[in-house]
Formats: C-alpha cells, structure tokens, sequence
C-alpha cells in the first residue's frame, strides 16, 4: 500500500453559479403546482424540487452551498491499479519531430515527418483547400450532425472513383464498398479488422523494410504479420526476384499488403512490368491484395499514373481492399480523411460488406469526422477546382523531384564517396539514404539534421536553401563514421 | 511450372478456382439499433413524422442547431491555420480546458499534473481507448455494465476483448433507480473490479443516483476498492450547469478515488460530426500520468495516428475565450431548459389526456432520454400507426419533443398504452 502523497485535500465550498432565465415555449401550468401535487417525501420529490429551482429564480442553491464534504478514511482509494505501467517510448517516427522541437539550434532541418513544407519550410495548405473551407463556412446551412456510420456518401463514391478510376467497371457495377474512415492508418485498421473477422487466411505480409506504424496496426487488429522481401541494400532498389519467392510460398489466400506507389520508407516501386508479374502471382495464388495508397498523385505529380497498380489489379475482376489517404495529397494532415475501399465479385456482396464494415467501425469511434470529408467533396465534385487541385499537386510533387535533383547533383559536386543515383530513382516523398542509425545518430548531433534511424529522410523537408547543409551533413556522416 | 502455366494461360482474368468471391459468406449484419431508427424516419413519407430516436438536439421547430458560440469560432478559424498532424494525444489546449470542465477549475489534481488524458474521438473513442487500455494493462478485469446502458458500450469494450458483467440500475416498476440491488452488485463484485458509471442523465433511462446515493456509491467503491469509468457525454446538457453535472464525479474525486472519464462534446457543444472528446485517468503522481499517457497514445496509433483537428481547434477557440466561454453557457442552459420545458409539457399532455398510468417518471427522469416504460409492441404500434420513431426500448429523445408535436406525441402513446 503506497503511502498517502503530500496532497492536501483542499475543500471548497461550491458556489452556485447564476445563469440568466430562460423563457420556454411551453406555458401551461409551471413547475410549482406540479410540485405542490406531491405530498411525499422522496428522492422523486427532491428531483422535482431541484427541476423547480431551475425553473424559478432562486438565490443559491441550498443543495449545494452548505455541503460539507469529508472524505472517509478509508483504505482501498489510493493506489492505483495501473501503477505498474512504465512509460512506452516515443513514437519512432513522430519522436523524431519532438525531438527537433527540443532543439534550439538555428540550422536545426527536420527531415523525419512526411509533411509536405515549401521552398521556404512552410506547412502548405492548398489554395484549393482554403477556397472549399470557406464555401462550407459561409454555407449557413450546413450542421454538425453525425455522418452515417459509413461516413460522407459522396465523399465515400468521389474517393473511389478516384482511385479507381471514373470509367471503372467494378465501380459502376456497384461491386465496390467504400467507407470514410480517418485517414489511411483509420482506413487499414478498420479493413484489417475486417479481414480479421471474416476472411479464412489472418496472415498479412508486409514488405521489408515498411512503414513503421503497419505491424503495429495489423497486430492489434488480429492479424498475423510475417514479411516478404522487398528491398535490396545493395542496390537500394527492389528485391524482385526476393519478392516473388517470398509471395509464391505464401500459403494460398493469404493478404498481401502492397503500396500502390512511392513506397515507404524506401521510396522504391515496381515498374509496371513488375507489377503485372507481381498480379499474375498473386491472382494464380489466390493471395488478397491490400493496397495502401497514400502518395497518389504526389508521387510522379499525376493521379492516374500513380493509380496504375491498384487498377491493374481491379481490371482482372478480382477482389481488393485500399486504404486512400488525403493527408499528403491534399494537405488534409490533422483532418483524419481517408477512405477504404473493398472491391467485391458482385454488388450483393459489397452490401453486406459494407454491413459488417459498419459493426467494425461503430464500437471503435460511431461515425467519421465531417470537416475533411466535406472539404475533398467540395473539391472532388466541382471541375474548376478539381483541377486546381491537380495543379497544385503537380507543383508539390515537381518541387520533390528538383529536390531529390539537387541533392544528388551536390552529393555528386562534393566528391561524396558512393553511388546516390538511388536519390533520383526512388519516387515519392521519401528516400532511403542507405545510412545507418551510427551515421544518423551523428547527423542528428552534429549537424542537428532529424530523420528516422532507418536512414529514411523526407524530401519535402527539404530546400533549395539547405540542401547545402544537408549534403555536408551527409558528407561528414560518410566519412567519418562507419 | 505454375509460373509458366500463368503466363501462357490466361491474360489478364483470375483463374477458374478463385471465380467466387472471398466474402460470400459474410451475412448481412443487423442494422445498429439506434442510428437504423433515423435510417427508417428519413424514408418514411408521412408528414406527420416524429423523429424522437437518436440523440441528438433539436430546436424547437425540429431544427438541429449549430451554436453561436461555435459558429463564431468556425469564422474565427476558416483559412488561417496550417492542417499539421496533431500530436498522438491530440491538442494539449483542448484537453487542458476539458479536463478543467471535468475535474474543476481549481483542480489540484491538474495543478499537480497528475491526469493522464488526451483527445478522443469523442465518447466512444474515448471509452474504446480506455477498453483496450484496460486489456492491456489489467488483462484479467472485467468490465461491469448498468442494465440498461447505452448500447454500443457492450460492442466497445465487446470489440476490446474485455469480458463483461451487468450490475441492477433500472427499476422498471417504478422507472427509477434500483438503488438496493445496485449496491448489492457493487458489494458482492470481487474487489478491484472495474464499473462503468454514466457521470449524469443516464442513457437511455434518464435516471440518476441522487447526490446522496452517489456517496454512498463512492464510499462502497472505496470500501472494495473498484475502479470507477465514468462516460460523461452530457456535461452540462442535463441540468443546465456543467459544475452540477459533475456532481457525481466530484464526489468521487473527494473521496480519493483515481478515476478514469470519457468526456464527449457531441452533444453539449453541437459538434456531433466533429468527433471531439477526450480519455482522461487519475494517476498517483506526475511520473504515473506521463506513463500513463504514453500508453494511452500507443492505443491511438495504430487506430488512427492521431485525432482529427478541427472541432478541437472549435473547443479551444470556444473555452479559451471568456466570451465565448460564456455564450457557450448559456447556450448550453437554453438546450437544457428547453428539453426540461419538454419534459414537463409531455407528462401534462398524458395527464390531461386522463391517461390512468403514471407519467411522473417523465419529469423525474434527466438529460435528453426518457425511458417511458413503453414495450416493443408498443413503439412499434408508434411507429406503424402513428409514424412516430424510437428505439424499441421505448426510449424517447425529448430534443425531438417540439411545442408544435408534443400534443401529438402524446395522443399517440396514450392510444397505445391505454389498454395496458
């Protein structure tokens, strides 16, 4: 029994707050002939009494005013039951920004997040996403009322189309169930969960090296998580052959979890060739695909392009599930929006998917938040700014690749000892530098550079202003340590 | 090869094995008792239809209403702020002024950091996290439940792998609390266990342990040492005074007790769609409720990173400003007045109507629910007849009770009572 802490109980005698009357519509007999019908003493009495005093002006409660409150001695309040817990360590990739926060270096870059920053290392938010944030503002008429379970409709059939494509026959034969769910992380975990609870196979594969957040989310969800190779060290660029040994001796059925482009944390993807062996494989196995897609259109600036692998699989008539994330794509971080998507055999089936999908998501949070949702609607289904959007997409994704250009043009300038033309091949917002935690360790404290330990660095971190620093960071780190 | 065979084989379409889908037996799932009712109000065409189903208020012309307070926050914050990620334990202002709503302004267990909270999406997020905690980290616990509750706490702490058990809170005879066997349920529970309370205006009876009762509770719970979980989602909706609301858990609090509390916006600030809330847990000291809170964000990660940003940034903007702080108030004592004007205009109607059953429990009860004692057969006499909506538990939502229906409403369930 731990011993009584230094706190005092301080009691205080609790005023009654005075609030203003408030006229009702209802004007028959007021509260006081209701209670003078009452003879009897009881808690029902004093229910009605404290109703009353609510209705009539009074001066202070009595209740409340001249309660003494003592606490019991007692034993059994005190300890905790949670007094074992010992503190989890930070997030590894949301630690890194806490820690760049700590630090008051002036050339202090932080590298670590994939947020997207300018050319001045400014958060963006989109022209595009202001525009429709002030069209729902202004819009008196709309409310805050809960969204159904399942989220925004138009939302929901906007975001597959989306990823999909608008022609896509899986979505006009109302073969695919698509649910908002927040964000991508909120968007695998509820299909995960799903996968968990009514697919035959619980083992999900997941590439190596992933996300780090991934295992985590399909753990907790119920699944099984074992790995199959993806990329290659050596030639920081992708294992295939490591890839398709590894899915062929997967059991048959089992879930393939696939990024659908600019790969993370490697930045590495399949070229479409790749890709359709890697669909043969999986449909001649029976392995399900699990996309997560939340790079489309940031990865090579076109939303098509980079909806390509997903499509492949859609067009063979078999079933998918994707995640769809809006937090980079559209500058919708903090809003949670996202959607999954289950691409079903037949438009029965996806209904009662859907069902199901619902009893996933109601004991986890009831219903999605509204405000991102709106916003990618509002975007989605006007032309104009629809393709606004698309441009200022193309120009976020244009800056990562001058990025990922420059660098590798001052690596190269500098004499940096080793090949990094892994900078300019990998896509996406994220590069695989190939540097070891000992490398990034000594980045972080002497040049006050912030990545994850797996040397992954994020590009939209990243300017024209200092990518000097970062290449003699990079320089040094090669150097000097092993 | 299988290889060969492939690629030589069909181009392009899924082999003859896998010709059917992986989910055709996946049954349809029951439709969620409480939001299918609005479901089926929105299809129904009759124009005298009542929706008094979900929880969620309603002006007086049946309107859902967005508070001044909130709109003038929402202006405040259109088109200036960035839409970072917020930290895994959600916005440290918001839960700051959240737990001060809870725990009191001049808590000392804020003062002296000894909270462990961060922001939920909302209540049921709130009590899911605190659900999978509570697996986590007491792994062999249970979770006791008033009968009734509201529904989705059993799916949550159900779907949390938390096993459960009820404990006697409803007296169906005289509609009030069954004070008797809910302290026998609470003594005979083995020591240690864990109890869900609803902090103030039960849901879905309305029913509330009196301040005295709640002593008694509290001193029971300290005699057995139980872990008390509280879901306050109406702070402020019930009485009109959120310090009143609280009651229950300052008592607790007085006594020592280290509580956990699921606190939800949805209804007291209007932002039902926001998903704003917050998880909070009483620890021993600072270091505890570092701990703590770190485990908790461990919990939100692989659900959802990290919580959605902007009806925090409405509650922040809102508490954060005395002014509107205080608008807020009195909006919140305006929604209350009206439900309680409601409450007492429908037990008139009933007694006018020269109804013979007792109505009383009408306006004993609190918060937005009655629990009117009416059985299935009979709402759905309600609903089929008279196109009005409930669940079939015969809980009303007073918010859907208007001047302009309650004269209606009450006809129809004197009609279908009045045999009983």
């Amino acid at each position: 029994m731990p011993k009584k802490s230094k706190r005092k109980k301080k009691r205080k005698k609790k005023k009654t707050k005075r609030h203003s009357q408030q006229k009702f519509s209802f004007t028959d007999m007021n509260a006081d002939q209701l209670l003078n019908n009452s003879s009897s003493s009881s808690s029902t009495d004093r229910r009605l009494r404290i109703l009353a005093k609510h209705l009539q002006s009074t001066s202070s409660s009595a209740m409340e005013s001249n309660t003494v409150v003592s606490a019991s001695p007692t034993s059994a309040a005190g300890s905790s039951v949670f007094a074992h817990i010992v503190q989890a360590p930070e997030d590894p990739i949301l630690g890194v920004t806490v820690a760049y926060n700590k630090d008051p270096s002036p050339v202090k870059l932080n590298l670590g997040v994939g947020a997207y920053r300018t050319e001045e290392g400014k958060p963006l938010v989109l022209n595009v996403v202001r525009q429709a944030e002030q069209l729902l503002v202004n819009d008196s008429s709309r409310v805050k009322e809960y969204l159904p379970i399942v989220g925004l409709a138009d939302f929901n059939k906007l975001s597959a189309k989306l990823i999909l494509g608008a022609d896509s026959p899986a979505v006009q034969d109302n073969r695919v169930t698509t649910v908002q769910c927040l964000s991508g992380t909120g968007s695998l975990r509820v299909g995960a969960e799903f996968l968990a609870r009514h697919y035959h196979e619980r083992t999900i594969y997941i590439p190596v090296p992933t996300w780090g957040n991934h295992p985590k989310v399909f753990t907790l969800a119920g699944l099984a998580v074992k790995s199959y190779r993806y990329y290659d060290p050596t030639t920081r660029g992708l294992n295939f052959q490591g890839l398709l040994e590894d899915l062929q001796s997967a059991p048959s059925g089992a879930i393939v979890l696939l990024h659908a482009c600019a790969h993370n944390p490697t930045g590495v993807d399949p070229t479409p060739q790749q890709w359709e062996q890697i669909r043969q494989l999986m449909r001649s196995k029976a392995l399900l695909p699990f996309f997560d897609s939340a790079y489309q259109g940031f990865a090579s600036g076109s939303l098509d392009a980079d909806a390509q692998s997903v499509r492949m699989f859609v067009a063979d008539g078999g079933e998918c599930l994707v995640a769809q994330s809006y937090a980079k794509n559209m500058g919708l971080y903090g809003e949670r929006v996202g959607a999954l998507s289950i691409v079903c055999r037949a438009a029965d089936v996806a209904s009662r998917v859907e069902s199901q999908l619902k009893l996933v998501i109601r004991p986890m949070y009831s219903n999605p938040p509204i405000h991102g949702a709106s916003i990618v609607a509002t975007i989605l289904k006007d032309r104009n700014m629809f393709h606004e959007w698309t441009l200022e997409l193309k120009a976020m994704a244009d800056r990562i690749i001058s990025m990922r250009q420059q660098l590798f043009d001052a690596l190269r300038a500098r004499g940096t000892p080793g090949d990094w033309s892994h900078i300019i091949k990998q896509i996406g917002m994220f590069t695989f530098t190939g540097l070891n935690s000992e490398q990034v360790t000594f980045m972080r404290k002497e040049y006050h550079i912030y990545m994850t330990s797996d040397g992954r660095i994020s590009m939209a971190g990243l300017s024209s202003r200092t990518v000097p620093h970062l290449t003699d960071a990079i320089h040094a780190a090669v150097t000097k340590v092993a | 090869m299988a290889f060969r065979r492939i690629i030589l084989g069909q181009v392009g379409r899924v082999g003859e094995r896998s010709m059917s889908s992986w989910w055709r037996n996946v049954q349809p799932a029951a439709k969620d008792p409480i939001l299918g009712v609005t479901e089926a109000f929105l299809a129904d065409p009759s124009p005298d239809k009542v929706n008094v189903g979900v929880g969620a208020y309603r002006d007086d012309n049946g309107k859902p209403v967005v508070l001044e307070c909130v709109r003038e926050a929402e202006r405040r914050i259109a088109g200036n702020l960035s839409m970072e990620y917020l930290p895994m334990g959600g916005s440290a202002k918001m839960v700051e002024e959240t737990l001060r709503l809870a725990y009191g302004e001049n808590s000392d267990l804020i003062k002296d950091k000894r909270i462990a909270a961060i922001q939920s999406l909302s209540g049921t997020g709130a009590c899911r996290i605190f659900a999978e905690f509570q697996r986590r980290f007491c792994p062999d616990s249970q979770i006791y439940i008033p009968v009734p509750t509201w529904a989705n706490h059993h799916n949550i702490w159900r779907d949390a792998h938390v096993p459960q058990r009820t404990f006697h809170y409803y007296h169906p005879e005289s509609r009030g609390l069954d004070f008797a066997s809910m302290m026998d349920d609470i003594k005979s529970a083995p020591n240690g266990s864990f109890f869900l309370l609803h902090a103030c205006a039960h849901n879905p009876t309305g029913v509330d342990p009196s301040e005295e009762q709640w002593r008694e509770i509290s001193y029971q719970f300290k005699v057995k040492g139980h872990f008390p979980f509280f879901d306050m989602a109406y702070q402020g909706f019930a009485s009109g005074d959120p310090e009143r609301d609280a009651k229950s858990i300052r008592i607790f609090l007085e006594d020592g007790h280290l509580i956990g509390c699921a606190q939800s916006y949805a209804k007291n600030m209007g932002l039902y769609g926001q998903r704003v809330g917050c998880l909070s847990v009483v620890c021993e000291d600072e270091k505890q409720a570092v701990a703590v809170k770190s485990q908790l964000q461990q919990l939100a990660r692989p659900m959802y990173s990290n919580p959605p940003t902007h009806g925090a940034l409405i509650v922040s903007t809102v508490l954060g400003d005395p002014n509107l702080k205080k608008l807020w108030l009195k909006e919140v004592k305006g929604m209350a007045d009206r439900i309680i004007g409601a409450r007492i205009a429908l037990r008139q109607n009933l007694e006018k109507l020269g109804s013979s059953l007792s109505w009383k429990h009408i306006t004993n009860q609190i918060g937005m629910f009655c629990y009117s004692g009416l059985t299935p057969e009979q709402v759905d006499r309600l609903t089929n007849e008279f196109h009005i909506y409930m669940t079939r538990n015969g809980r009303i939502s007073m918010a859907g009770v208007t001047t302009g229906n309650v004269g209606y409403l009450a006809n129809a369930i004197h009609e279908v009572s009045k045999s009983a």
